[in-house]
């Protein structure tokens, strides 16, 4: 019991996170620094499943945890591109 | 100014080998647990986005000379193949079965007749979204 207690203190640390992220995706100043935070959020999104997994006892969701980490740094990634030269997918280099 | 991304070409190298193991393990998995054809051929072609990302679409088509369209309509053939081949032992269609196999390397494996239609499905989906995602990318400024 003590240690649901644990995971649960957990999970509300990640949401206070996830919140303090979602302060700086709205009140950022440069799409830079929304980008970044979206990318913070998702690592968040992994540990919070991560606990999750562990407190429902099952471990069907750790080819989520893969899949999530893979989708935000492609997301970031694109984002990147299109920052920095305006073009995701260039047609000839 | 010329840009030369080492970082992300260095990376990519690496991380689409591991992105496309991971889609064949979601595909292959997909019969007893979480996964599939359809988020299998979503992982696939998210690898093959990170490719053209880091390069230019000239180049990978150089070395992935796929054509995405006949991808896809050759995954819709083997479907309907897998389900008009039940035909052939005078059940209904779409008919799955399963028999379990002693295969040299694997030991005694389950093979199902379902991850023939998995296959059909996974590379529809790679056909489909890689079609989207080029023919969009590839018009004029």
């Amino acid at each position: 019991m003590i240690f649901e207690t644990v995971l649960i203190t957990a999970l509300c640390i990640l949401m206070l996170a996830i919140l303090a992220n979602l302060y700086r995706v709205v009140k950022g100043p440069s799409s830079a620094d929304r980008v970044q935070a979206l990318d913070s959020v998702g690592i968040n999104l992994i540990a919070s499943i991560a606990v999750f997994s562990v407190l429902l006892h099952t471990h069907a969701f750790f080819d989520l945890i893969l899949l999530i980490g893979i989708l935000s740094f492609i997301g970031t990634v694109a984002f990147a591109r299109f920052i920095e030269r305006g073009v995701v997918i260039e047609r000839k280099r | 100014m010329k840009f030369t991304d080492v970082f992300l070409q260095t990376s990519t190298k690496i991380l689409v080998f591991i992105i496309m193991t991971f889609s064949i393990f979601i595909l292959f998995a997909g019969h007893h647990n979480p996964g599939g054809g359809f988020i299998g051929g979503l992982i696939t072609s998210s690898a093959l986005v990170l490719l053209y990302i880091t390069f230019d679409l000239q180049t990978v088509r150089d070395i992935i000379p796929v054509d995405f369209n006949q991808l896809a309509a050759g995954g819709v053939i083997v479907s309907v193949l897998t389900g008009t081949a039940s035909f052939l032992f005078h059940v209904p269609f779409l008919t799955q079965t399963f028999t379990y196999v002693d295969l040299p390397l694997l030991g005694n494996t389950e093979l199902a007749s379902a991850v023939i239609f998995d296959l059909g499905v996974y590379m529809t989906v790679i056909g489909t979204t890689m079609t989207i995602i080029t023919s969009i990318s590839e018009d004029e400024k």
